[in-house]
């Protein structure tokens, strides 16, 4: 009697371990995206100033100059400000971007009186602490110099610091001030490069699948053929980067940076899953289909061209999409092609040097601006929704195309 | 006219001969339909191909020539230069510069007769290829024209060349594999003209970094990568440890424990850890897991814990290869036949005694395959190390301290400054050989074992 309860309570505790488990990587999961989402959230909002702008209309604003009209109205609403160190504290609680900004306002506006408050990106130091990222001590917060915290608390006091949607994030390239840094140039960057991966591994991969599974006699070197892609999915990304360095950089001349480059070899690291995944597609497509086309007087190759791959097409979506969704997220084999460089441009062509989104989050993570961490949590959260978005639809297609034999 | 216009012109025609001899085609068909050998698509089909063919192969072969040509000539003008890599960075400058790509001339006497030339013979050169192109081009379309007839026999023309481009697609596949071979062998063992073998694999001490001055005494850095290797080991080894025990209890307790509905949930959830970037986990190993380990660190008083510890890249890196070992685990143990399972329930086992006593012990080869599966996942990733774990290559089996991959080191040598040709960018491609070896026999021995294994239920 007493063994039996023993042994029942040591298959309750088995299921225990197994259930800790299962929810141990479940709960793991759930804490990476939760640090994720909850560091990135607030680089979807930026802190800016409002300035009080007065200008006489019929000025030829184009004459303007921006910079010195900016600071000239930012100076007037601290008439106490006289000392040149003063005025560069002050002024510093802007970003760069703040210049731009009015600029476009001048050249944007027709002859009007401009009379008002305006807000105007603020620098990345005064919004980690207005996000409360970085805390108070005392008279300064972070890079804020107790010299500077007068004019923040001036600011606050006369409610002119405000939270605005961050344009910049999904609007620009990047750029050495993190308020003014965006993800735009990597995500063409990316889109370039995952188009090129799938123009190339695509047919490739269908054309390859088919001839294994259809065509080609069983012998040794289709068996070859075979154990190669099954070993060539295992290979390590970082050695398709390597290849990538060898053939298009160094043996086809082709330019460094570029994101064709990039694509290439994103695309032969994914050929092997596609291949994987387009075979196993074809091999469930029932045989009663296929006879009854070569019964009814079709060539084989009109079978596969015309039942075979239809019916399978569904399933080579689906390995193919998630094969491109890993290809996307890769960053090593794009290291090794160049693609890590600090772009300020946002690539007009395959051809323009230019970064991948992975890159990006790998090249800000590594910057010692503090703002940077959420603007890279920031750009994670852009590539997993997008990610997030290609892995529903390839479950789509599988439930929506899917046909049970 | 430009490049493009020119193939767009080609491809037009290309696609005018379809459809003329498409055609045709039909009007044979109109005819006499059971004369007609193929039908009227394969002949335009077999047309276009035809069509397009000789002036891509034309572009093919001028596009080669072209380029060797104006490199000859271009390095005429900078024959002063004696240094291949200055000459190399002139005649690209040139390209560049009269490609648009960049407005800097270059500080030579001869740059601006130096574009000037190549400006006028790369148009030259596209005038004169262009309207070769298009005669050849026209020819073959005339020549395909004539062909359609109600005996040719477009159809099997086609056919087999649609299968001898399959043939080919799947032999590109070996190509890539001889590729990284080749590629990575030729660096390799020009790294071994200056570094003994022996050398790189029993050597202690790595630090590849070159001192300045070529006559310093150990100017040729230190390339012994026993360190890089050890340090490897031991991240994941850590990793196994992090993910083979969650991995397989939620495979054991999904696959035998599991309602099918909990199944259905749990199973994808776990899954997403598969799919989420490795910069993604990097990104989380420095701001959470870090940190985190840090504290304890601090809180149990560990001595010379690093901040790049392998503990933390490693059980990061675990959690990445939970997914791996979940399901390819989860498969081993569901290919089980049921009799089994059920013979050993019958006979009055419990369901954990069963899964220990029978499943497992039945299921041992496809759990050890996936396992080495998951292992060579773990040494040939990149990301997560290169973020978490440290560049400085210390050999301890200590997992508190820092210590380096050998892919941390590839993309540490390959990325920033580079010159070719010195043995510490060439020492990125020997670890990258032993990687790219230790990878693939890991995967032949797991999926060889993983083979046996199925083939012995079946």
């Amino acid at each position: 009697m007493n063994n039996i309860l023993k042994r029942n309570k040591r298959e309750k505790r088995f299921q225990f371990y197994g259930l800790f488990a299962v929810g141990l990587a479940i709960f793991l999961l759930l804490i990476l995206l939760f640090k994720i989402f909850s560091t990135g959230f607030s680089a979807f909002n930026q802190t800016y100033l409002g300035v009080k702008i007065q200008i006489e209309k019929n000025v030829n604003l184009s004459e303007l100059d921006a910079r010195s009209v900016l600071r000239e109205n930012i100076r007037n609403m601290f008439p106490e400000v006289v000392s040149r160190s003063d005025k560069k504290n002050l002024y510093s609680l802007f970003s760069p971007g703040a210049y731009i900004e009015f600029e476009e306002m001048l050249n944007s506006n027709n002859e009007e009186t401009i009379d008002g408050y305006y807000y105007f990106l603020a620098s990345d130091d005064l919004d980690m602490y207005f996000k409360g990222t970085v805390a108070r001590q005392g008279n300064s917060a972070g890079k804020i110099k107790p010299n500077q915290m007068k004019f923040v608390d001036d600011f606050e006091r006369m409610n002119l610091i405000k939270l605005q949607y961050n344009k910049y994030l999904l609007g620009s390239a990047d750029s050495r001030n993190p308020e003014m840094a965006g993800i735009l140039g990597a995500i063409y960057g990316s889109l370039f490069a995952i188009l090129i991966a799938f123009a190339t591994s695509f047919p490739l991969g269908i054309l390859t699948a088919i001839y294994l599974e259809k065509l080609a006699k069983r012998n040794a070197f289709s068996d070859l053929i075979e154990t190669n892609i099954n070993n060539l999915a295992a290979v390590p990304s970082i050695v398709f980067g390597l290849l990538g360095l060898a053939i298009f950089l160094n043996f086809f001349e082709l330019p460094r940076s570029a994101s064709l480059v990039g694509g290439l070899t994103l695309g032969l690291m994914t050929l092997p899953t596609i291949v994987i995944a387009s075979r196993s597609a074809i091999k469930s497509v029932p045989p009663s289909i296929e006879e009854a086309s070569i019964g009814l007087g079709s060539s084989k190759i009109q079978t596969i061209f015309n039942f075979t791959l239809p019916l399978a097409m569904p399933g080579i979506l689906t390995g193919t999409i998630i094969g491109i969704a890993r290809a996307i997220g890769e960053t090593a084999p794009l290291l090794m092609i160049g693609m890590v460089a600090f772009i300020v441009d946002i690539p007009q062509g395959p051809l323009d040097a230019s970064t991948a989104l992975p890159v990006q989050i790998f090249l800000w993570q590594d910057s010692p601006e503090r703002a940077f961490v959420e603007r890279t949590s920031a750009a994670i959260i852009v590539l997993l929704i997008f990610l997030f978005l290609l892995n529903i639809t390839a479950v789509y297609l599988r439930k929506k195309l899917e046909k049970k034999w | 006219m430009t490049y493009e216009f020119l193939l767009l012109t080609i491809f037009g025609l290309a696609t005018y001969s379809f459809f003329l001899s498409r055609k045709k085609a039909m009007a044979l068909n109109v005819m006499d339909p059971l004369a007609v050998h193929s039908q009227p698509h394969y002949h335009g089909l077999y047309s276009a191909m035809l069509t397009i063919t000789p002036a891509i192969i034309l572009l093919l072969i001028w596009s080669w020539f072209e380029n060797s040509i104006f490199k000859d000539n271009l390095e005429k003008y900078f024959s002063d230069v004696t240094d291949p890599y200055q000459l190399e960075f002139y005649v690209s400058g040139v390209k560049s510069f009269v490609a648009g790509a960049s407005n800097t001339i270059m500080d030579h006497s001869n740059f601006s007769a130096a574009a000037e030339y190549y400006e006028t013979s790369t148009k030259m050169s596209l005038v004169l290829k262009s309207i070769v192109a298009v005669i050849l081009t026209l020819i073959a379309l005339r020549h395909s024209l004539k062909l359609v007839s109600a005996k040719f026999k477009a159809r099997d023309l086609v056919e087999d060349i649609v299968v001898k481009t399959m043939r080919y697609a799947s032999i590109f596949a070996i190509f890539i594999t001889l590729g990284i071979v080749l590629s990575l062998l030729f660096e390799t063992l020009r790294f071994f003209e200056s570094v003994a073998v022996t050398e790189f694999l029993f050597g202690t001490h790595w630090s590849p970094q070159m001192s300045i001055r070529e006559d310093q005494v150990g100017s040729s850095g230190s390339f012994g990568a026993v360190p890089v290797f050890t340090g490897t080991l031991l991240i994941s080894v850590i990793a196994m440890l992090v993910a083979g025990p969650i991995g397989l209890f939620s495979a054991i307790y999904l696959s035998q424990y599991a309602s099918s509905k909990v199944r259905s949930i749990a199973k994808p959830i776990i899954e997403v850890l598969a799919g989420i970037p490795t910069v993604v986990y990097g990104f989380f190993a420095v701001i959470t897991v870090g940190p985190f380990f840090r504290e304890l660190g601090i809180f149990f008083e560990i001595d010379g814990f690093s901040s790049e510890s392998a503990l933390i890249a490693g059980s990061v890196l675990g959690i990445m290869i939970i997914p791996f070992v979940a399901s390819l685990t989860d498969d081993s143990l569901s290919a089980v036949p049921r009799s089994l399972k059920e013979g050993s329930l019958a006979m009055g086992a419990t369901l954990s005694e069963t899964t220990t006593r029978v499943i497992i012990p039945a299921s041992f080869h496809g759990i050890v395959g996936s396992f080495l599966l998951a292992f060579s996942r773990a040494i040939g990733e990149t990301m997560i190390v290169v973020m978490a774990a440290g560049f400085a290559a210390n050999l301890t089996a200590n997992p508190f301290n820092a210590v380096t991959t050998v892919t941390v080191q590839i993309v540490g040598l390959l990325t920033g400054d580079q010159e070719f040709d010195s043995p510490k960018t060439l020492s990125a491609f020997a670890l990258a050989f032993v990687l790219f070896f230790l990878t693939l026999i890991l995967n032949i021995i797991s999926l060889s074992i993983v083979k046996k294994f199925r083939e012995q239920y079946e």
